[in-house]
């Protein structure tokens, strides 16, 4: 596969894999996607998430040149889609929404014909094919026909085919949708396995697999990225607080004092009911991002206070999830003007 | 172009798999065989001054409604419905080259379903051993005006194809196109409201477009070049705008 750059001239910065900038999408006065900008650098597992309608299937399908943008520019591998969709569509594996595979065909015919309008040679694609078969588990159902195939085994064949004529950029809507929790764990390793040799982006719902799987997040939401970063950075903008959880008993009036002499920015932000012995559960947080729990513990230790528990409240995905896309909602709410474009 | 030959085998080849084939086939040369000894009997109760393989072919049109939505009405529709235009489009393919494949293994099928017709002629000649039924020229100019006119009639059925993703429209709606591009001309052509003198450019139109016509001139041995123009340029025209069906309903999907 030719690269755009040499590789001998290392005064040539290496294209990034997808590069995206100001792209707007409308249909029929609807605006789908709204002036968003991002860029993957090659070999990165990209997590795009977003709820419901968001416009995450649009830009998957605009980056593959299916569809095309409305205005804005999209590269990858340094090809325009718009100018270039043939090299774009040699360089991009894409497994669309839902999977959608000819019944009728048996699984290695279906591999051979998508080998063969992928243009893989035809000396190569016989090895490629029990490759991909193997990678993806697919050797005992090789002969089966695809309509007669369970679910799991659909989404692998639709996987196996996106990484089959080996491009460096893959694009996957929803890979892991419908599976059990054991077939998850099997696609996870599957595209845990394409990191550093191809570029991987895939949108999901399911978000501890977007944070295992995926070195950079991001957020879409009416048509507009939200939030972008590693998951690590994302818990740290979004949510910009850390928060802890103590069981105590005893003298809780001066918690608040004690706590301000830790860490000014540390309050109680929420106090549970006192149980049989005698313990509540308080909720406490903090702008600060480094971990206080030691010294928190000493301080109500010294006070008098007995502690059952401590623990970190590690924020997951989905909290940073449901409060970018909240955040979100609540501008354009305030905001009527960025209805149309910011 | 480079696809094209990819797209065609993989079709012919789900064609040649699939056993709706073979029923259409078998459903095919079941009707035409029963046409076929209907005539035939015709013949043996008294002489005719046309031969059998005239009378044969001045049905053509029968199997072509039933055949040609059967054949076509599933190959863009279903793509469309099952989504798997948006894999087949997104690999280095263009949409002419799957409009174009498609189109060529529908238009095989349709000829081999006719092919298999000459074996009706064949047992006629091995067992009436009587020369006169079996005319020769008759028999090519309809098998040549077959497989012309089908190139047109095949294309119709992609283009309606291209329309829907219900087969079952699509299909209805070749069916009802065949039945105008074929009996329509023969009913503009007899109506007398266009024997006024304003309306004659309309009425020569008409009278290039009768389907009947031109078939009646291929089993005579004419084989006029407007007629083959006919039906090259509809056919060129029914694939354009199956492939700007196919790419409008992208940008409006």
């Amino acid at each position: 596969m030719a690269d755009p750059t040499p590789t001998g001239a290392p005064a040539a910065p290496e294209q990034p894999a997808i590069e995206v900038s100001h792209l707007v999408k409308t249909y029929a006065g609807v605006t789908a996607v709204n002036d968003i900008s991002f860029t993957v650098p090659r070999g990165q597992i990209i997590g795009f998430l977003g709820p419901n309608g968001a416009g995450k299937s649009t830009t998957m399908r605009i980056l593959t040149g299916y569809l095309p943008a409305t205005s804005g520019q999209v590269s990858i591998c340094g090809f325009a889609v718009a100018s270039e969709p043939d090299a774009v569509k040699r360089r991009v594996g894409y497994m669309p929404e839902n999977n959608p595979l000819p019944d009728e065909m048996r699984v290695s015919e279906y591999l051979y014909f998508r080998g063969r309008l992928k243009e893989v040679r035809r000396s190569k694609l016989g090895s490629r094919i029990d490759e991909v078969l193997e990678l993806c588990d697919l050797k005992r159902v090789r002969h089966k026909i695809i309509g007669k195939l369970s679910k799991g085994f659909r989404q692998r064949v639709g996987i196996a085919e996106s990484v089959l004529a080996e491009p460096p950029v893959i694009i996957m809507d929803e890979p892991t949708i419908g599976l059990d929790p054991h077939q998850i764990l099997i696609v996870r390793d599957l595209i845990a396995s394409l990191r550093g040799r191809m570029t991987v982006l895939i949108s999901s719902h399911i978000l501890p697999e977007i944070e295992m799987t995926c070195d950079r997040v991001l957020i879409i939401n009416q048509g507009r990225i939200v939030a972008q970063g590693t998951p690590a950075d994302l818990r740290r903008e979004v949510l910009g607080q850390s928060a802890y959880e103590i069981e105590a008993a005893g003298p809780l009036g001066s918690l608040p004092f004690l706590l301000g002499s830790i860490d000014p920015g540390l309050s109680v932000a929420a106090e549970g009911p006192m149980d049989a012995q005698g313990f509540r559960t308080i909720k406490l947080k903090t702008l600060n991002p480094e971990d206080t729990g030691e010294a928190i513990l000493r301080a109500c230790l010294s006070e008098g206070l007995r502690v059952r528990a401590l623990s970190r409240a590690h924020p997951t995905l989905e909290d940073v999830f449901l409060a970018a896309t909240r955040r979100s909602w609540d501008a354009v709410a305030q905001d009527p003007r960025t209805a149309g474009r910011p | 172009m480079k696809h094209f030959l990819t797209i065609l085998s993989h079709e012919v080849r789900m064609l040649i798999v699939s056993p709706n084939t073979y029923i259409a086939g078998v459903a095919f040369l079941s009707l035409m065989g029963f046409i076929f000894t209907g005539i035939l009997e015709e013949y043996s109760k008294a002489a005719r001054d046309v031969s059998p393989a005239s009378a044969f072919f001045e049905l053509y049109w029968l199997p072509v409604f039933i055949m040609v939505p059967l054949l076509t009405a599933k190959c863009l529709a279903d793509e469309r419905r099952l989504g798997t235009i948006e894999t087949l489009l997104t690999t280095p393919v263009t949409t002419g080259e799957v409009v174009l494949g498609k189109y060529a293994a529908a238009y095989l099928v349709y000829l081999a379903f006719w092919g298999s017709t000459a074996g009706l002629f064949y047992i006629l000649k091995r067992f009436a051993g009587d020369a006169h039924l079996i005319d020769p020229g008759p028999i090519v100019g309809g098998y040549l005006f077959v497989a012309v006119s089908g190139l047109l009639f095949v294309a119709i059925g992609v283009f309606t194809s291209s329309l829907s993703r219900s087969q079952s429209v699509a299909g209805i709606l070749s069916f009802t196109m065949l039945v105008a591009l074929i009996f329509g001309g023969r009913y503009l052509g007899s109506a007398s409201w266009l024997d006024r003198e304003a309306l004659s450019p309309l009425k020569s139109a008409v009278e290039y477009a009768q389907v009947s016509q031109h078939y009646l001139d291929f089993t005579r041995g004419v084989v006029d070049t407007r007629e083959l123009l006919f039906y090259i340029s509809g056919t060129v025209l029914a694939l354009i705008f199956s492939i700007l069906s196919v790419e409008a309903k992208l940008l409006h999907s």
